[in-house]
């Protein structure tokens, strides 16, 4: 039965998580929760509030519906202040007249922009930025403006500018100090963040205090302590918050000199049996402005009303966010007045800013501030946290991504008690015990811990952890190829090699656990044999293992048809085999297209119809495209020094030779080159799995390339090479790669997941650390040498072409496939199409 | 590969060397499309619709064959969704409807279907 009542004045995200903390302890209900909110809808998400400008709705800022309220019995008076607190007689009463008595009283008032008497300030125009409604308030009045300022150059005051620039307007950061976000930057960081904002359009002001807002009624301008003046028809004001204790005050609990309800250890005020928490609390002189030490707070009060015990003893105030598109984070503690060191690394070109204070023997981390990179967050967090020994020279900690410098830093190093995600105060500890409990993959770890599920600044840190858990707990990440299989993809590589084993029964029968193989083994396995060894793929002992592409050495489309490509090296294509092209296109009906791969596909082809299909194409000259395989697609290239006026090397030579030396070698996945005649990169080779651009001198090779669904910028990984160097390096790297790549990955992805990067492919490529290069250019030989087209073996072979029918008993065409016309050329009938047909 | 030739409900659909091991073929008969699969082990011959029922295209006989968990299945080389081939059954996900199957048997050196 509910006995006691328990009253929160506030429901902004702190008041509704300590809500939630008593709904998840109250597990014999005995309490009554009630709760006043004097804005028109329950608490929403005001960490992302500026979202509310790029398209999301009230709704989708809302912590919990209106529904979570009243299912779970919680009493919401909603747009009702509470306007008295009675403590003689423990009765809160609000603006419309509601009366309630409390056995608890939680203040979570949170806190008000703090509005500088400024004259004129009141006039219409001038905003605070808060609420939903002075988010509303400010797009009403947004559409009439052309110019807006903002007061404040902190963290809020920056975000609520950008806030104005999406509005469409040009918009301006006033600010009194010298610098942008005097609090947490120093001069020189200050300077990197001032050329980030104003590259984005923003224009700041610095020294400014303002006098004045011009207008007869409505804001028309500002004037400045130092005489100058700025037109704006709109302000924002950001000049800091304070807290909401004006209920406090009246009723006589104990405030701060500058505001905040006094606590102690247990966040009790003055009055025991009313609490403080969130940015209203005043803990240690400090009011602690972050949701997380909020959520911790209400977490704490929850526990103790709940019978349990628990203390709050400051929090820490570390925090990462995208503040107009760049990353900023601080961590620790930043204003340290204690003796320390200064470790700052700043980069005006990239537009970063990087500064380490140590302990003053360089051994422990107290804090820091990253602008524009704040990748190393997550570690240099939790060395600070933890107090994690410092490696010797710290400033690796802080080095660019991709300079192969950074240490290893792995979850191990972290106790049990490490916190993870600050947002819902996930520990370690409480990690590991889900993942053991079952929670063994990111979503469902997510979901049941919620770490993650706020900033999201942990997610990194968490997949890291998930795996390392795993491979601890022995289940491991399961790598096994699959169940056939207790080998990886490179384990199978390997056996392959030293056995010279050949086909697939006979190594499922060896080192297989049974079974008949599955879609997953078989065409792994198809790949590996064709890598080592360069047997036609569809000889008859290794046709079954090939999934329908290398089958029928064609791609297939959404409707049972095929797409054909025959190679063009380079791009390069006369027109006479364009014609013969489009004549094979005419005869059989396709449907063609340019691919981004400077080649031409020809879609709609019958299975039936591709021998014939190639017979034409193999006379006039062409060889498979091996568009089909995960193997060398193209080589694209621009037409370099012997048309451009500005190439400095022959990139469509080059580029043809090195498409016809790796053209039908076998990978992992499918590899993608392109070659550039000079530094304007035309045939875009940084986005390629090696991408090669001419210098004055030579050629530059890059590395690890991707345009597809996660793009990489490629690697550079030697420059000015002559062109036999530049060969030998791609001919170690290829063959690397098929010798340690899991089945399906991309280079882009194994080298970002390859110990020592970039940096330890240079010393395998080009020092042989591993001494592994003689065999490495032996194997690429074997496959050069061993070069067929596939299309050409296939045409020549009657038995082989027996197997290109659609009917084991019929020479017929599928006869279910059916065709539109859309723009003067086939594609598949839809659906509803097939279905009136 | 032989004609068909209707004998009470079971029809002649070829001889089995005429058929390559792991391998699907599509027999058409009237105007229906079957999907045959010989595998290796203990059960060798399976017949079932030759049409995926998620994306609905004539494809599964050029599907990879393999097992789950000894469960033989072919897998459609469209999406692949996997089917078990003695059920019929969509071994992926619950949502997919299951395939027809079809009783196939060697007999006298033929290989025969049952199909009405």
């Amino acid at each position: 039965m509910r006995t006691e009542n328990i009253v929160v004045i506030g429901n902004g995200m702190v008041g509704c998580k300590f809500l939630a903390a008593m709904l998840q302890r109250d597990t014999e209900q005995r309490f009554n929760l009630i709760t006043f909110c004097e804005e028109p809808r329950p608490a929403y998400d005001r960490v992302h509030l500026s979202e509310y400008f790029s398209g999301k709705t009230a709704a989708d800022l809302t912590l919990q519906p209106i529904d979570w309220y009243t299912d779970n019995g919680i009493t919401i008076h909603l747009e009702d202040k509470a306007v008295e607190i009675d403590r003689e007689a423990k009765i809160v009463r609000s603006a419309k007249g509601v009366e309630v008595r409390y056995h608890t009283l939680v203040l979570a008032t949170g806190s008000a922009p703090f509005v500088p008497p400024v004259p004129g300030i009141e006039k219409e125009g001038a905003f605070v930025y808060r609420t939903i409604e002075d988010l509303e308030g400010m797009m009403e009045h947004a559409r009439a403006a052309s110019k807006a300022a903002v007061i404040g150059g902190g963290l809020l005051g920056l975000e609520a500018a950008k806030a104005t620039q999406d509005l469409g307007l040009e918009s301006h950061v006033v600010e009194f100090a010298s610098r942008l976000m005097p609090r947490q930057v120093d001069e020189a960081g200050g300077a990197i963040l001032k050329d980030i904002i104003e590259s984005r359009g923003l224009t700041v002001h610095l020294n400014k205090a303002t006098t004045q807002i011009l207008g007869d009624g409505k804001v028309t301008g500002m004037s400045f302590k130092d005489g100058s003046s700025l037109d704006v028809d709109m302000i924002v004001v950001s000049a800091g918050i304070r807290p909401r204790d004006e209920l406090a005050r009246e009723c006589g609990l104990e405030v701060g000199p500058r505001g905040g309800v006094v606590v102690d250890d247990k966040l009790q005020t003055s009055d025991p049996s009313i609490y403080a928490i969130g940015e209203v609390a005043l803990y240690n002189n400090f009011i602690y402005g972050l949701v997380a030490p909020g959520y911790n707070m209400a977490d704490i009060v929850a526990t103790q009303i709940t019978g349990g015990q628990a203390e709050f003893h400051g929090a820490d105030m570390s925090t990462k966010l995208k503040l107009i598109g760049t990353d900023v984070a601080s961590f620790g503690n930043i204003e340290t007045q204690e003796p320390h060191q200064d470790i700052v690394l700043t980069d005006p070109v990239k537009g970063t800013y990087k500064r380490l204070i140590t302990s003053p023997d360089g051994k422990q981390l107290i804090g820091g501030i990253l602008i524009g990179d704040a990748d190393a967050y997550g570690n240099l967090l939790q060395m600070t946290l933890n107090q994690i020994e410092l490696p010797e020279d710290p400033i690796q900690l802080i080095l660019p991504a991709g300079t192969g410098a950074a240490p290893a830093f792995g979850p191990a190093a972290l106790p049990d008690s490490a916190q993870i995600c600050s947002c819902e105060n996930v520990s370690k500890g409480d990690l590991c015990s889900a993942i053991e409990n079952g929670a063994t993959t990111l979503p469902a770890l997510k979901s049941c811990t919620k770490a993650g599920t706020g900033c999201g600044g942990c997610v990194p840190l968490v997949t890291n952890l998930l795996n390392h858990t795993l491979k601890e707990l022995g289940q491991e990440v399961n790598t096994d190829l699959c169940e056939h299989f207790s080998h990886t993809r490179q384990g199978l590589y390997e056996i392959v090699r030293a056995t010279g084993i050949d086909n697939f029964d006979t190594l499922l029968a060896t080192h297989g656990n049974g079974g008949r193989g599955c879609e997953i083994c078989k065409p792994a396995v198809g790949s590996i044999l064709a890598s080592v060894h360069n047997d036609k793929v569809i000889a008859p002992h290794n046709r079954k293992l090939q999934d329908s592409n290398d089958r029928f050495l064609a791609n297939i489309q959404k409707d049972g048809t095929y797409s054909v490509v025959p190679r063009v090296p380079g791009g390069e294509i006369t027109p006479e085999k364009l014609i013969v092209i489009g004549e094979v296109a005419k005869e059989y009906g396709l449907y063609t297209k340019i691919t981004g791969g400077q080649r031409i596909d020809l879609f709609g082809a019958k299975v039936n119809d591709l021998p014939a299909i190639w017979k034409k194409l193999i006379d006039a000259g062409f060889e498979s495209g091996h568009a089909y395989g995960k193997a060398l697609r193209t080589v694209k290239s621009c037409v370099g020094s012997t048309w451009c006026r500005f190439g400095v090397q022959d990139s469509t030579s080059l580029a043809i030779e090195v498409e016809n030396r790796y053209k039908g070698i076998r990978a992992p996945h499918k590899i993608k080159s392109a070659v550039s005649g000079c530094t304007r990169e035309c045939a875009e080779a940084q986005s390629k799995d090696f991408g090669i651009i001419a210098t004055e001198k030579g050629w530059n090779l890059y590395l690890g390339g991707n345009g597809g669904m996660k793009p990489r910028h490629a690697d550079l990984f030697a420059a000015d090479l002559d062109k036999d160097t530049l060969i030998k390096y791609i001919d170690r790297y290829l063959m690397f790669y098929i010798k340690t790549a899991d089945k399906l990955t991309r280079t882009s992805v194994w080298l970002d997941s390859l110990e020592g990067g970039i940096e330890h492919l240079r010393q395998v490529i080009i020092e042989d650390s591993l001494g592994i290069c003689d065999e490495l250019d032996q194997q690429m030989q074997h496959l050069v040498d061993t070069y067929h087209c596939e299309w050409k073996d296939a045409i020549e072979d009657p038995e082989k072409l027996k197997r290109f029918r659609h009917f084991g008993n019929s020479d017929e065409s599928d006869p279910t496939i059916k065709h539109s016309i859309e723009r003067d050329q086939i594609r598949p009938a839809k659906e509803e199409e097939l279905a009136n047909a | 590969m032989s004609d068909n030739i209707s004998s009470n409900l079971w029809t002649v659909i070829g001889k089995p060397d005429e058929f390559n091991s792991d391998l699907g073929v599509c027999i058409k008969i009237d105007d229906e499309q079957i999907a045959v699969f010989k595998l290796s082990g203990e059960k060798e011959w399976y017949a079932t619709q030759n049409l995926c029922p998620h994306d609905k295209r004539m494809v599964l006989s050029r599907g990879l064959t393999g097992d789950l968990n000894g469960e033989p299945k072919i897998t459609c080389p469209l999406h692949k969704r996997s089917f078990s081939l003695n059920t019929g059954e969509c071994l992926t996900d619950k949502e997919t409807a299951c395939l027809k199957t079809y009783p196939i048997k060697e007999e006298d050196g033929k290989l025969l279907i049952q199909f009405s």
